[in-house]
């Protein structure tokens, strides 16, 4: 193959769905890129873009409905649209590999990974079944993967996400494809386990020397990984150059918009209320809930144990936590949908029944809630008027024309028209549900709200959009938040204070402030490292965290939770000894056995990621 | 934040706002086998609830001196053992077999998906005692269970109709309470139990109006299985008693003119097959026929 | 976290636990159920002592009968008395046969189960075989004709397919009975001529019930993630369908399988007295009609133990299929 020749060049490529109808609208339009051999493109865009169209048509792949209308794409010297069914056969998984989103779903739940692993290598006959055995853990060891021997003859419900997001790239390069194609494939995964993903996955397609395509609606991710970015819009391309020049020097005003709506600007506070006599809005005391059957104040299967902390009126406090760590409970306690087991959740000084049977009607409307997924969030049946209205109507008895003015006036408020009403929520987009979403908790006439991942189902720009009209509603109407969040970058942006929770245990809190440099708790160190800078060689300058060794022993219940993943941790001591809290002079309270000191040793040198 | 793009976020799906729009949305939308399914069931309704005042003779009355005899002018579809036209028989019958298989599918459906509201927003052990109830119905075979009940209670018509919902309802119920389970997990459910909401309201203004058409498609099933079932009981002689006559019954009293091929026999048959098969192919032409896995009668 | 961690042992005492919680459950549905069927029956205006001797008797001679059968004891000790009997193999007399239930069962059971293993064995592979081949070709004609069909054979009724049966092979072709014979020492030829149209009958039905459960079961399946992988790995539809698809639907299908056996069971009512078949089917369709009560509530219980042990039979199959649940 002539070198001086790009090897992928898609042109003119048009993808179209079908309408209402008969008609087709496409989705795709006139995209125009190449891959010289051996380097990376990033196909940036948020939902509608159609990148994973695009990713799809270079393996000659439409899914559901859709269909290629047009356009050329070239692999190497083979035309891919003219291939029939049977040569795109050979094509797929063996030249061309692709790695998807979701491991955990894509992977057969009823077969081990190595059988499906070496199953296009052995089908197409390229290798015995012990030869491709061989390879596949050879893959394994390479991407860093635990007992890479044995792992192949597990099942997906045995493996975590990042393991099998890892498995489904050894997957991928069994064939030594000259393109591999990765579909988001750092996503769905915790942000302190996609960074090591992204290292096995950049090391490994580099040595292979393989063409890649790399999907992602994450500006800081792709500055890791690629030499190209294309920026996508509704099907166009916006903007198309190398990486660098497009991460330092947008040209499209859209990239710029993408890039300022995923690192948002810290809030100004309004007002730090002076410390007040009064007790506080809420206050949870020594929280412990779980589900299953109680024993000795501990469920069955236990997901918070004592947390503790406050609110005071006017303020927002950031939960922080990985996937698992308990942060929705907390918040479906606090309304109570979920009993506790054990501690106390106080509103105004008054303690509040555990149950929702035994709160009073002020009570349940002064704390509302506000789901991440306003998809579910919503009665499909009902309109948005009658959403809106039904709390009206529930707590102020309003009924006719007041009622109906109100609800013009929360329309108004959270900047919706107000042809909206009559509309089932059926009919509206992401953002506009997150509206009517937040709309329905402010026509209660709440105290509190309390916000569980009310962003992450959003684009970044509509995201971006939402906190800013929670500020604004915050400053208006003096409202308190609890605002629950994977993302430390949101969490920093909005809050007076932040908790961070890792597996059910408060390891830190603190105002906002003591988030911007170290000492931290060595949970949140890790938290805050992970979170990839939007500019490129952040990976390569990051040290390579040390796996701690496996622990020796099992797990003691009231041991420090993080302590099988801690890098800091001290044999003999913390395998031994529940950590105790501690106040750093910034005023952070730790659950640690290191104090401030020591851990400004181990964390020195080590600058924070983003400065609020 | 920076000026942005004016963003459209999503294209809006184009809102179809009244119930009658929605209704002719959704028959427009039917395909050529659902439009025949619905042909089908619009004219057994209108047979089953018009039929004595469009029959030719007398139900009972003798009328031709031929027995099993073939079609003519004056007897379309022929006459029966005993020289009685044939389609005036057919079309009193209808009456009985959709009248009868509507008001207890109607019965079954009801108290069905109100059981299963009542087992979704009710304490746990409420849940568990009417669950483990239906679960040992289910448990007895549809027809076992309605012969068990018809040697109990006799088969007067309003005992039939009886025996059928009961026979039926232990289905609707299971059927009717995964989806309020579902239903009961979702957000907007949890959201209203935040807000205080009694479990009247959530029952009946949160989670029934989403599942009235899977209960819909459910309820055209349960009225398939429960003609079958009638006919099935007459054919044995344990339903409908003479002199009144369903179509099941029909095919028994002609059993005789089966050597020769009558119509008699046939044409109460095919009846019953082209209203069975009108409703199956339209509940099948609906959109989201994946719920029909939980079928078998 | 469990992630990671192979559990081998613990799996299969898991599974294990599991089945024998089934197996529990599925006693207790029976003992409820007995109480139902016993419930029902014992609900009847009149017993079995005035059924017996008739309207001409006198109140004494019915009284001392009754009390000789135990009908003067109250509900909760009869019922204990009959389950006792029910659970030793000894159900009762029946009234109109006079001789013990047991023995009249025993004579019918093995036709009836004849008549199903047939069914059966015509109707599973061939109930797979449409299953499958409508999934592969989804919406195309060839899905559609037989979609229609099967919808067609669900909806019909037993008698009309029967009927239209006897017709065309006894009364025009001639070329089968219209009527079962079952006696020692048939042939193999003569068995084949004789259970022909029953068995045709019945597996009409539950082939449809059963392809269009398989087919639905495959088709739940093939709008999940893993298979677009499959595809994009390059796989054929037909390895995908037969080699990562299967595995999956196993759970749904031998579940479809068991409730339309069941159903086979109980849906001989009437295909069993069409073709004049000597098995409880048709035994139970006399029981109602004379209202012997004692045979009835045995035959009703066979059904439903029948029902029962098919669908432990399906838990246990999707259990041994599902890894999560075999605890590999």
């Amino acid at each position: 193959m002539d070198a001086a020749q790009d090897h992928v060049q898609v042109s003119g490529l048009r993808i179209t769905a079908p309408a209402a109808g008969g008609q087709e609208t496409p989705i795709v339009s006139d995209v125009d890129f190449t891959i010289p051999k051996g380097q990376v493109l990033a196909l940036i865009g948020e939902s509608g873009s159609g990148k994973t169209s695009i990713a799809l048509a270079l393996m000659g792949y439409a899914r559901g409905d859709c269909r290629i209308a047009g356009g050329g794409v070239r692999v190497g010297d083979t035309e891919i649209l003219t291939l029939d069914a049977s040569q795109l056969r050979t094509v797929r998984g063996n030249r061309i590999a692709y790695v998807a989103q979701s491991a955990a779903s894509s992977f057969n739940p009823s077969r081990t990974i190595m059988d499906q692993v070496v199953e296009t290598a052995v089908g197409r006959g390229l290798l015995s079944r012990p030869a491709a055995e061989d390879k596949a853990v050879g893959l394994f060891r390479a991407l860093a993967l635990p007992q890479p021997e044995a792992i192949g003859e597990r099942y997906v419900h045995q493996l975590s996400g990042g393991q099998l997001q890892r498995l489904m790239a050894a997957m991928a390069l069994m064939t030594d494809p000259e393109l591999v194609i990765l579909d988001e494939p750092t996503t769905a995964l915790d942000v302190t386990t996609q960074i090591d993903v992204l290292r096995a996955f950049k090391r490994v397609v580099r040595q292979q020397g393989a063409t890649a395509l790399y999907v992602s609606h994450d500006l800081a991710v792709v500055a890791q990984v690629a030499d190209r970015i294309v920026v996508l819009q509704r099907g166009r391309v916006r903007e198309a150059g190398d990486a660098n020049q497009v991460l330092e020097k947008p040209a499209d005003i859209y990239t710029r918009t993408l890039m300022a709506a995923a690192r948002p600007p810290a809030q100004a506070r309004p007002h730090r209320p002076a410390p007040q006599q009064a007790p506080p809005l809420l206050e949870v005391r020594g929280l412990t809930a779980g589900y299953g059957r109680v024993e000795a104040g501990v469920p069955k299967i236990p997901v918070l144990r004592d947390i503790t902390l406050s609110i005071a009126k006017g303020t927002t406090l950031g939960v922080i936590g990985e996937s698992g760590s308990g942060k929705s409970t907390l918040a479906r306690v606090i309304a109570g949908l979920v009993a506790p087991a054990g501690g106390q959740v106080l509103f105004q000084g008054q303690p509040l029944a555990p149950t929702l049977s035994g709160r009073t009607r002020e009570q349940f409307q002064r704390i509302q809630l506000v789901f991440q997924n306003a998809d579910t969030a919503l009665n499909p049946a009902h309109t948005v008027s009658r959403i809106l209205s039904r709390p009206l109507s529930f707590y102020h008895g309003m009924d006719g024309r007041a009622r109906d003015r109100r609800v013009a006036d929360l329309l108004d408020l959270t900047q919706l028209p107000a042809g909206l009403a009559d509309r089932r929520c059926g009919e509206l987009s992401g953002g506009q549900k997150q509206r009517v979403n937040l709309a329905r908790a402010l026509a209660a006439d709440p105290h509190l709200i309390l916000c569980d991942e009310v962003t992450s189902a959003l684009d970044t720009v509509v995201g971006a959009a939402i906190l800013d009209l929670l500020a604004e509603l915050r400053r208006e109407l003096d409202l308190s938040y609890l605002f629950i969040s994977h993302d430390i970058s949101t969490v920093r942006a909005i809050c007076d204070d932040i908790a961070v929770l890792y597996a059910g245990q408060k390891v830190e809190m603190g105002p906002r402030n003591g988030f911007g440099d170290a000492p931290f708790h060595p949970y949140t160190d890790l938290l805050i490292g992970s979170v990839p800078e939007m500019r490129q060689g952040w990976l390569e300058e990051k040290e390579t965290a040390v796996a701690p060794p496996p622990l020796a022993t099992a797990q003691d219940a009231n041991l420090c939770r993080f302590l099988p993943r801690c890098a800091a941790r001290v044999e003999g001591l913390c395998d031994r000894l529940p950590p105790p809290r501690i106040v750093l002079d910034g005023g952070n309270e730790l659950l640690c056995h290191h104090d401030g000191q020591a851990l400004q040793h181990l964390q020195r040198g080590r600058q924070s990621a983003i400065n609020p | 934040m920076t000026p942005t793009v004016p963003l459209r976020e999503e294209s809006m799906a184009k809102p179809v706002s009244t119930a009658a729009g929605r209704v002719w949305h959704l028959l427009s939308g039917l395909s050529t086998s659902g439009q025949v399914g619905l042909a089908l069931v619009v004219l057994w309704l209108v047979l089953g609830a018009a039929g004595p005042l469009l029959a030719p003779y007398d139900v009972g009355a003798f009328v031709s001196p031929e027995v099993f005899d073939g079609m003519s002018a004056r007897h379309w579809l022929g006459s029966d053992y005993l020289g009685r036209d044939v389609l005036s028989r057919l079309l009193s019958g209808a009456q009985y077999t959709v009248g009868l298989a509507l008001a207890s599918a109607l019965l079954a459906s009801a108290t069905g998906a109100g059981l299963a509201l009542t087992a979704t927003v009710s304490p746990r052990w409420v849940d568990e005692v009417i669950s483990r109830f239906m679960d040992t119905l289910i448990s007895i075979p549809s027809k076992v269970f309605a012969l068990v009940l018809v040697a109990a209670f006799g088969s007067s018509l309003a005992l039939l109709l009886l025996i059928a919902a009961a026979t039926y309802t232990p289905g609707a119920f299971r059927i009717a309470r995964a989806l309020a389970t579902n239903l009961n997990q979702m957000d907007y459910v949890q959201v209203a139990y935040a807000r205080g909401e009694g479990r009247l309201y959530i029952a009946t203004a949160e989670i029934m109006p989403n599942m009235i058409h899977p209960v819909l498609a459910d309820f055209g099933l349960r009225f398939v299985f429960i003609v079958l079932l009638l006919s099935g009981l007459s054919f044995l002689g344990l339903g409908v008693q003479p002199p009144n006559a369903d179509l099941g019954s029909l095919v028994r009293e002609n059993i005789s003119g089966l050597g020769d091929g009558a119509l008699a026999i046939l044409a109460p048959a095919v009846a019953i097959a082209t209203l069975t098969i009108g409703v199956n192919l339209l509940i099948d032409a609906l959109p989201g026929r994946g719920r029909r896995i939980t079928g078998g009668r | 976290m469990a992630h990671g961690t192979p559990r081998n042992h613990g799996g299969i005492a898991a599974a294990g636990r599991l089945i024998l919680r089934r197996l529990g459950s599925a006693l207790l549905t029976l003992l409820l159920v007995s109480l139902v069927v016993f419930t029902i029956s014992a609900l009847l205006p009149g017993d079995a002592a005035e059924e017996t001797l008739g309207q001409s008797a006198t109140p004494e001679a019915v009284a001392a009968l009754r009390h000789q059968m135990g009908l003067d004891q109250p509900a909760h000790l009869r019922y204990a008395h009959w389950l006792g009997g029910m659970i030793k193999g000894d159900p009762g007399q029946s009234l109109v046969a006079n001789m013990p239930v047991g023995q009249v069962i025993a004579g019918r059971l093995p036709n009836s189960l004849t008549l199903a293993g047939l069914t059966a064995a015509v109707a599973i592979p061939l109930a797979l075989a449409i299953g499958i081949l409508s999934a592969l070709y989804r919406d195309t004609g060839l899905d559609r004709a037989l979609n229609l069909m099967t919808l067609g054979m669900v909806a019909v009724p037993e008698f009309l397919v029967a009927t239209i049966a006897v017709l065309v092979f006894s009364v025009t072709l001639r070329w089968l009975p219209s009527i079962t014979v079952v006696r020692e020492g048939m042939g193999w030829a003569e068995m084949l001529r004789g259970y022909a149209m029953p068995v045709m009958t019945l597996a009409c039905v539950t082939v449809a019930q059963m392809a269009r459960m398989t087919r639905a079961a495959i088709i739940d399946q093939l709008n999940r993630p893993y298979v677009e992988m499959a595809l994009l790995k390059g796989l054929s539809p037909a390895r995908v369908v037969l080699v990562h698809v299967l595995p999956n639907a196993v759970a749904p299908i031998v579940n479809a399988m068991a409730l339309s056996l069941s159903y086979l069971l109980g849906g001989a009512v009437i295909v069993e007295t069409i073709f004049n078949y000597p098995g409880i089917a048709s035994l139970m369709v006399n029981a109602v009609t004379s209202r012997d009560m004692p045979l009835l509530q045995a035959c009703a219980m066979i059904f439903c133990v029948a029902y029962l042990l098919l669908m432990l039979a399906a838990d246990v199959c999707a259990i041994l299929a599902n890894p999560r649940l075999r605890g590999q």
